[in-house]
């Protein structure tokens, strides 16, 4: 870090800042705390769980999804940012999906939650659009050859959400219950179920 | 001329950390510094493009080598000392 005082850490520039923001009027530490709550109880993978479980056993509903996502999550309660696109991209038999922000970080963050480290990290970011099929290894997932591919590069105006498969033997389950089963990194490709 | 963050398909990054940290905070001043970047964008201090473009126009050996919120930090700092909020240096005076 740059400054006068390099070895203050971030945690004491972070506060000197918020104390200078408070004494210039512009913020209170009650408005932060309210804006770190609000962040947090807004998102969540769980959300993205729900969209995928109603798709799961409403086929209408996953040709809504598929056809506009933005549209058929706001059915369900979810506004993914004013003016961003979420496009939901289904796996099947013969393909995977994954996504990723090369440039940054951008993330369907009501529907997934707060993103793991690894998906902002340069390795991530750099590597999954080279050789995906590598970086799936790395997380555990390994894809037969004749499974095909797709990674979806986030910006800030699109964002990327896949649907996985659904598990066999689920069948008889009720929606809440298949929920349950989806997890974050499936939602993100890095996983499948 | 691509800036420091267009890192697709460059090389040399090593592995991935795979660990699957489900917290979204891993220090108070991560969540502080969320919290700082929220309630300022929502008074119009600065827009989300504006806070992108600062992050990405960080020295590339100052982005490689701050934390993902480190790099939020310097990008406001650096929006609220060009926007006349803050003087140049008066957060380290």
């Amino acid at each position: 870090m740059t400054g006068e005082h390099p070895d203050a850490t971030i945690a004491q520039r972070v506060r000197r800042l918020e104390t200078l923001l408070e004494e210039k009027g512009l913020i209170t530490g009650e408005r932060v705390d309210e804006a770190i709550d609000a962040f947090l109880a807004s998102s969540s993978p769980a959300n993205g769980a729900r969209v995928v479980a109603r798709a799961w056993t409403d086929e209408g509903y996953k040709s809504r999804l598929l056809a506009d996502g933005t549209a058929a999550v706001r059915e369900l309660g979810y506004m993914e940012g004013s003016y961003q696109r979420l496009r939901v991209v289904e796996n099947t038999a013969g393909t995977h999906n994954v996504i990723v922000c090369t440039l940054c970080s951008c993330y369907p963050l009501r529907l997934l939650g707060p993103s793991p480290s690894w998906y902002k990290s340069e390795a991530y970011r750099s590597r999954v659009v080279r050789e995906p099929r590598s970086v799936l290894r790395e997380f555990g997932l390994e894809l037969p050859d004749t499974v095909d591919i797709t990674v979806w590069d986030s910006s800030a105006e699109s964002r990327y959400m896949v649907l996985p498969r659904r598990p066999e033997g689920t069948e008889g389950l009720a929606e809440e219950e298949l929920a349950a089963l989806v997890t974050r990194n499936a939602l993100i490709g890095t996983a499948a179920l | 001329m691509a800036r420091i963050n267009d890192v697709g398909g460059t090389q040399g990054f090593g592995a991935i950390d795979t660990a699957d940290d489900t917290e979204p905070f891993h220090a108070d001043w991560e969540a502080r510094v969320v919290g700082l970047f929220n309630t300022l964008r929502a008074q119009g201090i600065f827009n989300t493009n504006e806070f992108r473009d600062a992050i990405e126009s960080m020295p590339p050996a100052e982005y490689l080598a701050a934390s993902y919120y480190e790099r939020w930090f310097t990008a406001i700092v650096a929006l609220l000392e060009t926007k006349g909020v803050l003087e140049p240096g008066e957060l380290d005076d």
